[in-house]
């Protein structure tokens, strides 16, 4: 325990320090928050509900969030500290293998909390979007969600082979998974093709469980199916994980 | 009780022998160096000590334990310096000799390590302004934070420029005050002579010498001794150059005339080292 909260507290100054990291999969759902919303935050959605853009463009950022830290931002520094050969160097200390990997997980979900909290006061003070009804499972869904990021995002680590790859293959999936899956618009009105290579990604079940719970005030547990289908997404990036995660640098 | 044994260890990588039957023991308190040319099998060798390869034969105790089912309380006892010095850019030189401190149960103090590594001015610098010499002082500190008994080495100063490699001996000769058993890999010959109490050279897999450095000289060819005799070199090689030289000499004062471009040489150790690691037709 006194090992965790040590490489946590290391995890978390390692994530303040990297610019990388706070702009791009930190700043950034929030600054597309604040633009999309301030365009057409007041318009109504008819396709969902005729739900205002506002609340809906939120749970798209927290969406859009969780894939950026979770999955993209986690898998590219697991890349670069790879192939740097940090987790050689870290194999040679003490630190026991399962705590470096929890702590690390940990700081990522830290940063997606505070990703959150920042989006509802954003959306709470400028575009008076009101907090959520259904706190706790609405916690419970983001968790799940973030978990699962966090276990694809080290499956595809497993699977980059360089440093200099690393970014280019994962803004490569996450970009254009956030605009197919909805974060930014309503995938109702997608063309079929779109909508059906949506219907296969992760973050497609996640948006709707956030969104289910957020805007339609309905309870985690009556989210059955995008519940376990996001969790098997998150499963099978572990699989890949721990079938073929490495310490050391990829080979010439 | 030896800090390492190895007895007949052996690895291959697909069809190439990497290490092909290798035995050595490092004494408690020594400086031991794994000297050979690339590919001989050094760093092969010692990530096998260090836990980071499985051996394909042979045995291998280090601190009494099989590196290849060593836990936390064996790598409490060891610090390694890699080839290649990764650390986290955007830490200070302090900040990261304390995460690395926090990983073992009596760590040795930041500053005093900031001191020994010569990094007081850098020590609130982050990692990304320091210069290669320096990042690879912090490298080694960061291998000595935990108060490690033994400490391995690879290739520590390769990249350096003169003054670089000098100042690095310098902090490698002041942990060998400390009483800590050190192996270093290298292939710079002088390298080994200064800082190895003993030496195993490496050539293809196998070790073909082991012993202090002016041993295996002193097991080299002989002693040569040249000079000119009517205008034509004379070259001798002698195991007993006292006898022989005073037989030159005397020959040649009782005939009145020089020994002209008259060198005795003992062979050093680049000489003994290029004879050993020699590609010999198979």
């Amino acid at each position: 325990m006194r090992l965790f909260r040590h490489e946590l507290k290391g995890e978390l100054l390692l994530y303040t320090r990297s610019r990388e990291l706070a702009f791009f999969t930190f700043l950034l759902p929030m600054i597309f928050f604040l633009l999309l919303a301030s365009v057409y935050g007041n318009d109504r959605i008819k396709s969902e509900g005729n739900v205002r853009s506002a609340p809906f463009l939120e749970a798209g950022m927290i969406g859009y969030g969780a894939i950026s830290i979770a999955f993209a931002g986690l898998a590219i520094v697991l890349v670069i500290r790879r192939e740097s050969g940090i987790l050689k160097r870290l194999r040679a200390t003490p630190l026991p293998a399962p705590v470096y990997v929890s702590a690390l997980l940990s700081a990522f979900l830290a940063a997606f909390a505070v990703e959150v909290v920042g989006l509802l006061a954003i959306g709470r003070a400028f575009f008076s979007v009101a907090l959520p009804h259904h706190a706790f499972s609405l916690v419970l869904a983001l968790l799940l969600g973030a978990i699962s990021f966090c276990g694809l995002g080290i499956g595809l680590s497993a699977l980059i082979k360089s440093a200099e790859g690393a970014s280019a293959v994962v803004n490569a999936i996450y970009l254009p998974s956030a605009f197919i899956s909805g974060s930014f618009f309503s995938p109702h009105s997608y063309p079929g093709f779109l909508r059906a290579i949506a219907d296969v990604l992760p973050l497609t079940y996640f948006l709707r469980l956030v969104r289910n719970v957020m805007l339609h005030g309905h309870e985690i547990w009556s989210q059955g199916t995008n519940v376990a289908i996001l969790a098997a997404w998150g499963v099978a990036g572990v699989i890949v994980a721990v079938r073929s995660f490495r310490w050391e640098p990829t080979e010439g | 009780m030896s800090a390492i044994s190895v007895r007949g260890l052996r690895k291959s990588y697909g069809a190439l022998e990497a290490v092909r039957g290798v035995d050595f023991d490092v004494e408690r308190g020594e400086v031991f160096g794994l000297l050979g040319p690339n590919g001989a099998g050094k760093t092969t060798t010692v990530e096998i000590l260090e836990g980071y390869r499985k051996r394909d034969g042979g045995s291998v105790e280090v601190l009494g334990t099989d590196p290849a089912l060593a836990g936390s309380g064996w790598r409490e006892q060891i610090g390694v310096v890699l080839q290649s010095s990764a650390m986290y850019e955007t830490l200070t030189t302090a900040e990261s000799l304390r995460l690395f401190a926090g990983y073992y149960s009596s760590p040795r103090p930041v500053d005093d390590v900031v001191e020994l590594i010569g990094l007081r001015d850098q020590r609130d610098q982050v990692v990304r302004r320091l210069s290669g010499g320096q990042r690879r002082r912090l490298d080694l500190g960061l291998a000595l934070v935990g108060d490690p008994e033994l400490i391995f080495l690879d290739e520590p100063t390769t990249g350096f420029d003169p003054h670089a490699r000098r100042q690095a001996w310098e902090t490698l000769r002041s942990l060998r005050g400390l009483g800590k058993t050190i192996v270093l890999t290298t292939h710079y010959l002088d390298e080994a002579e200064r800082l190895a109490d003993r030496v195993a050279v490496l050539r293809r897999g196998e070790v073909v010498a082991v012993g202090p450095p002016a041993d295996l000289i002193g097991a080299a060819p002989a002693t040569e001794i040249r000079y000119r005799e009517n205008g034509r070199e004379v070259v001798l090689e002698t195991d007993s150059p006292t006898r022989v030289l005073h037989e030159l000499t005397a020959k040649a004062i009782a005939e009145n005339r020089e020994l002209e471009g008259l060198v005795v040489r003992r062979p050093s150790l680049e000489e003994v080292y290029l004879t050993l690691t020699e590609e010999q037709p198979e």
